[in-house]
């Protein structure tokens, strides 16, 4: 069977889970269901039918299981793909880990390396995102005075819609060579010489950072807003220090916000494409552009696939470890 | 009194280099927009001038590249909003286990990387239009990345107008039943009334968001350009003070909008605020 | 007289929870019908059955003659004014009251003209145009109605309509609520857990109780002749004095309670006109309501029916005093007397002398023991 195939084979599973899945809570329901049809109408009925059938099968379930299943093929000519060469492999596994498909001597250092950089930086960047965004999010839901609060979401609205190539293009002209950020700093005395921020991967992750600030903040200040105000002056009054109301009274309570906020982060972090591009040095790694050239320098596409499987098992992995240490539930974090 | 002097101080402090950390850089950006020397910078200034506005204004590859982005975020934008408001009707007609495995499904776009998304549509979509034999017609990049965003801007969407609808009070739909409506006429009269704040707010979230995607496009968007893939071919190539004025469009633009957004807002506030002192007032006259 | 609303052996069942047992019952063309019974008894879940939303598990559900199954709300005749009123509040008042219309197709110059001379009905017509916000709770109250009585039901049903609004207002809503009723001369079903509510304004009552109906019946005689001794507590206060049956003669049962020989009326059975069967040695309760209770003054011999009890506490409420008594039973007894200023109250500790009539005390089985 071809990739196809395999592909429409899956889906037609997945729905068959999902209308079993259906017929059996319905068996189950405490109160007689009306029929789905009789419910909405023949002409809303099926808008919903297809409105979610297309959705779900055309842009995101099919595409999902096809490229799984290309990652574990070869790169074959057009005029081979379904013939007597076109197998099931791990070739395209193997070569992200031992930077060869048919040895399995010495790792792929350089791959590797670069994967588990990003995802570590990654890490790294959402805490600090985290540490920074907290401090306004908790002042713009308990402490600001309404005028003050509209103010503030009014500044914090404005970086948002731009997007992150001019974001990057914006911290490069800050932090160049020759960069506002390093004269103002030599000519207040601070530094001698000019500071490499771009080489070092410095203005990477600052860009990273305040690209995706506003992304941790939002779901922090929802949170935390929702939150009664007596709670945390109780805590004061029994003379609670500062951060143990933070850490024992606000944070327990905004624990969803924290967790969307962090997952949000974490994904769109590593799976940065522009930042990387426009601000990474000459010895920067992202795991991302080494993903796109895959793609579009070696034209190998299951290869791309396979590479795109391994960052979204990361990603995968972090939401489920993110979920574990909450012990929230999914629905609570995409709210 | 002292300490509290000092908190409040360090607040301020705070607050200052967040916002000068937020908006710094898009300010230097700006101000080299007007600067004249063609590296982008903001010191020493030379001159001011409006030159690279002119010539963003006349670049054909941008102006083509921002007709795209249009285009495409017009369609995602009616496509997702179309899609996720099906997808939050289901939701509230599922229960129990199947709630929770569609739950999973539908969600599930907003937590992957859209680069995956966009490697997933261009390989499945190349062989599928094979398939079909569509391949001149639907095999282009416009049509990849409509396809490609659409699957996470709809999950936006639906994340919106699900907020909405969970509030929904279901004795209005029963009372426009009971009244005589068929259920197509609950939809249109009821149903969609009340989801319009929420429809049109997540039609102007998905058409920026389609706007400034970069992740899934560069995947999906082929041989074709959108502004965001022809800016990132420029920024590649090098600095230049066109960028900034572009970036100074639109955050003017943003800022624009956003007020306008805060007035409109006020107003139905304003409103709402008169209709309920009336209602008040009313009531005090009926139990006086 | 033709029945507007007819329930046969209707059951409705939420998986194996029945809200509502089995129950026959008609209501008659143009009556002023209220359901009465505690929170959670079904009443809600019976409207709904007859307005639609429900579907009986078996049984049948006739309005005026035909049967509804597989019928859905939006075909019945009937209106529904639901427990929080559901006004549209995207519309303006007038277009709340014109929707029904709008839906089966009226044009828009009549419904409009027809909306507004329902509103004018109301005193709602200045109105018109504001949105439903806009509106006091009393003036919701009343577009809801319009709204309802728009297109033309020939049955009202109304859930807790009143439980929303203040006192005062409620009661002049009873009042406006029963005019409306007589003037347009079609059938309304109200819903209550308030029982002055359903008293003041009914022509028959259904009192309910944990998905059964336990009496049907005009408001006096359901006071006067309760059938159940859940009716006798839920509709009016009643005392409860167990005992076994000694004798029966004349309409009268004399019962040996602990506080006595005490005799009371045989009760009605459930066709509310032959007295139930009791004889001799039958368990049974005795009801008697507080106001029926009479303080014996210390030098008057101890009437027939009467016993002895310690005042336990006193409280005085304007126009009534009310009396906790301590008879002995276990649980309190209650007595209230119209506030008197000639006399002193009896004070607390004292042990007194009472009595009632046996006309206005009811003996019936004791539930539950049947054999
Ligand atoms: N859809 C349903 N599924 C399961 N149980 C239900 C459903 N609707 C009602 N019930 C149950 O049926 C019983 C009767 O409910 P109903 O709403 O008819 O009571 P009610 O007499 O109207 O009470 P109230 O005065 O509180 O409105 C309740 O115990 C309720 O929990
Ligand atoms: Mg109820």
């Amino acid at each position: 069977m071809n990739n196809l195939g395999i592909t429409f084979v899956a889906t037609a599973l997945m729905l068959a889970l999902f209308f079993f899945l259906v017929r059996y809570d319905r068996h189950r329901a405490v109160t007689a269901q009306v029929g789905f049809f009789r419910r909405n109408g023949a002409l809303v009925g099926t808008y919903l039918v297809l409105g979610v059938g297309i959705w779900m099968l055309f842009t995101f379930i099919m595409p999902m299981v096809f490229m799984v299943d290309l990652s574990f093929h070869h790169k074959l000519p057009p005029s081979k793909v379904g013939g007597p060469e076109d197998v099931y492999t791990l070739d395209n596994y193997r070569m992200f880990l031992f930077g060869s498909t048919t040895s399995t001597d010495s790792l792929n250092w350089l791959h590797l390396r670069s994967f588990f950089m990003t995802i570590f930086i990654s890490i790294l960047i959402t805490l600090v995102t985290f540490a920074i965004a907290y401090p306004l999010a908790y002042y713009m839901a308990q402490v600001a005075r309404m005028q003050v609060l509209r103010l503030l979401l009014l500044l914090l609205v404005i970086p948002y819609w731009v997007n992150d190539i001019l974001r990057a293009f914006a911290f490069r002209i800050v932090m160049a060579e020759n960069g506002f950020l390093n004269q103002f700093l030599q000519g207040i005395g601070l530094t001698h010489g000019p500071i490499d921020f771009l080489g070092q991967n410095i203005a990477l992750y600052v860009a990273l950072c305040y690209s995706h600030l506003l992304l941790m903040t939002f779901p922090l200040y929802n949170a935390i807003e929702a939150q009664d105000h007596n709670q945390i002056e109780a805590a004061r009054d029994l003379g609670a220090p500062w951060w143990h109301i933070h850490l024992f009274v606000v944070m327990p309570h905004a624990k969803p916000g924290i967790a969307s906020g962090m997952t949000l982060c974490f994904m769109l972090t590593a799976g940065a494409v522009a930042t990387p591009m426009v601000l990474g040095g000459p010895n920067s790694l992202w795991f991302t552009p080494i993903v796109y050239d895959r793609f579009y320098q070696l034209f190998d596409w299951p290869q791309g696939a396979a590479y795109a499987i391994v960052l979204l098992l990361a990603c995968i992995a972090f939401v489920f470890g993110v979920l574990k240490l909450t012990g929230l539930k999914l629905g609570e974090i995409t709210k | 009194m002292n300490a509290q002097k000092i908190n409040s101080a360090l607040v301020s402090l705070y607050l200052v280099l967040f916002f000068l950390f937020l908006l710094g850089p898009l300010l230097v950006m700006a101000v080299s927009a007007f600067n004249t020397p063609s590296y982008p910078q903001v010191w020493p200034i030379r001159g001011v001038t409006l030159n690279w506005f002119v010539q963003l204004f006349h670049d054909k590859e941008m102006l083509e590249g921002l007709r795209t982005s249009v285009v495409i975020g017009v369609s995602v934008s009616i496509l997702s909003v179309a899609m996720g408001l099906a997808g939050a009707l289901v939701m509230t007609q599922l229960f129990g286990t199947s709630r929770a495995y569609y739950y999973f499904l539908v969600v599930a776009p907003v937590l992957i990387p859209g680069i995956v998304l966009g490697i997933a549509t261009v390989v499945f979509w190349r062989d599928f239009t094979g398939l079909l034999g569509l391949r001149s017609l639907l095999y282009n990049g416009t049509v990849l990345t409509i396809l490609a965003q659409s699957s996470f801007v709809s999950s936006y969407c639906m994340l919106i107008i699900l907020a909405r609808l969970q509030r929904f009070d279901v004795s209005q739909e029963e009372a426009a039943l009971d009244l005589g409506a068929s259920y197509p006429q609950v939809f249109r009269d009821v149903l969609l009334p009340y989801l319009r704040p929420a429809i049109l707010s997540s039609a102007m979230l998905g058409f920026l968001t389609s706007f400034e995607n970069y992740n899934a496009t560069t995947f999906a968007i082929l041989a074709d350009k959108t502004l965001t893939t022809v800016l990132a071919s420029r920024v590649r190539m090098g600095s230049s003070p066109v960028i900034s004025a572009l970036a100074t469009v639109i955050v003017v633009l943003t800022i624009l909008a956003a007020l306008m957004f805060e007035w409109v807002k006020r107003r139905e506030q304003r409103r709402q605020w008169s209709r309920e002192k009336e209602a008040r007032e009313s009531e005090r006259l009926e139990t006086a | 007289m033709t029945s507007a609303i007819e329930l046969e052996k209707v059951r409705i069942t939420f998986g194996t929870f029945t809200a509502v047992h089995e129950t026959d019952l008609q209501i008659r063309d143009g009556e002023f019908f209220s359901f009465l019974g505690p929170s959670g008894c079904g009443k809600t879940t019976l409207l709904r059955t007859i307005s639609g939303f429900v579907q009986p598990s078996s049984g049948h559900v006739r309005i005026g003659g035909a049967d509804m199954a597989g019928i859905g709300p939006n075909k019945r005749p009937t209106a529904l004014i639901f427990q929080n009123l559901a006004l549209f509040p995207m519309m303006s008042v007038a277009e709340n009251v014109a929707y029904g219309l709008r839906v089966r197709g009226v044009g828009k110059s009549e419904r409009e003209a027809r909306a507004l001379k329902l509103l004018d009905q109301v005193a709602l017509s200045p109105h018109a145009h504001k949105k439903v916000s806009a509106l006091s709770g009393g003036q919701k109250q009343r577009v809801a109605i319009a709204r309802a009585l728009a297109v033309e039901p020939k049955v009202l049903l109304l859930d807790e309509p009143l439980s929303a609004l203040d006192l005062k207002l409620r009661q002049h809503m009873r009042r406006e609520l029963r005019e409306i009723q007589q003037r347009v001369g079609i059938t309304f079903i109200y819903i209550t857990h308030d029982q002055g509510e359903a008293l003041n304004m009914s022509d028959r009552i259904a009192v309910m109780n944990a998905g059964r109906i336990e009496q049907v019946g005009h408001g006096r005689e359901i006071y006067a002749n309760p059938q159940s001794a859940f009716v006798a507590s839920f509709v009016g206060e009643s005392n409860v004095i167990p005992g076994r049956v000694a004798a029966v003669g004349n309409g009268l049962a004399h019962v040996e309670t602990p506080l006595g020989r005490l005799a009371g009326r045989v009760g009605l059975g459930p066709d509310g006109s032959a007295p139930i069967a009791l004889s001799a040695g039958d368990e049974a309760q005795l009801f008697v309501r507080p106001e029926q209770i009479r303080l014996v003054a210390p030098d008057q011999p101890r009437p027939a029916c009467g016993f002895g009890a310690r005042l336990r506490d006193l409280s005085f409420e304007g126009s009534m005093t009310h009396l906790e008594l301590d008879a002995g039973l276990g649980m309190p007894c209650n007595a209230s007397f119209m506030t008197s200023n000639a006399g002193a109250l009896p004070e607390i500790g004292t042990d007194l002398a009472l009595q009632f009539d046996p006309l206005d005390a009811i003996v019936l089985r004791q539930e539950g023991r049947a054999a």
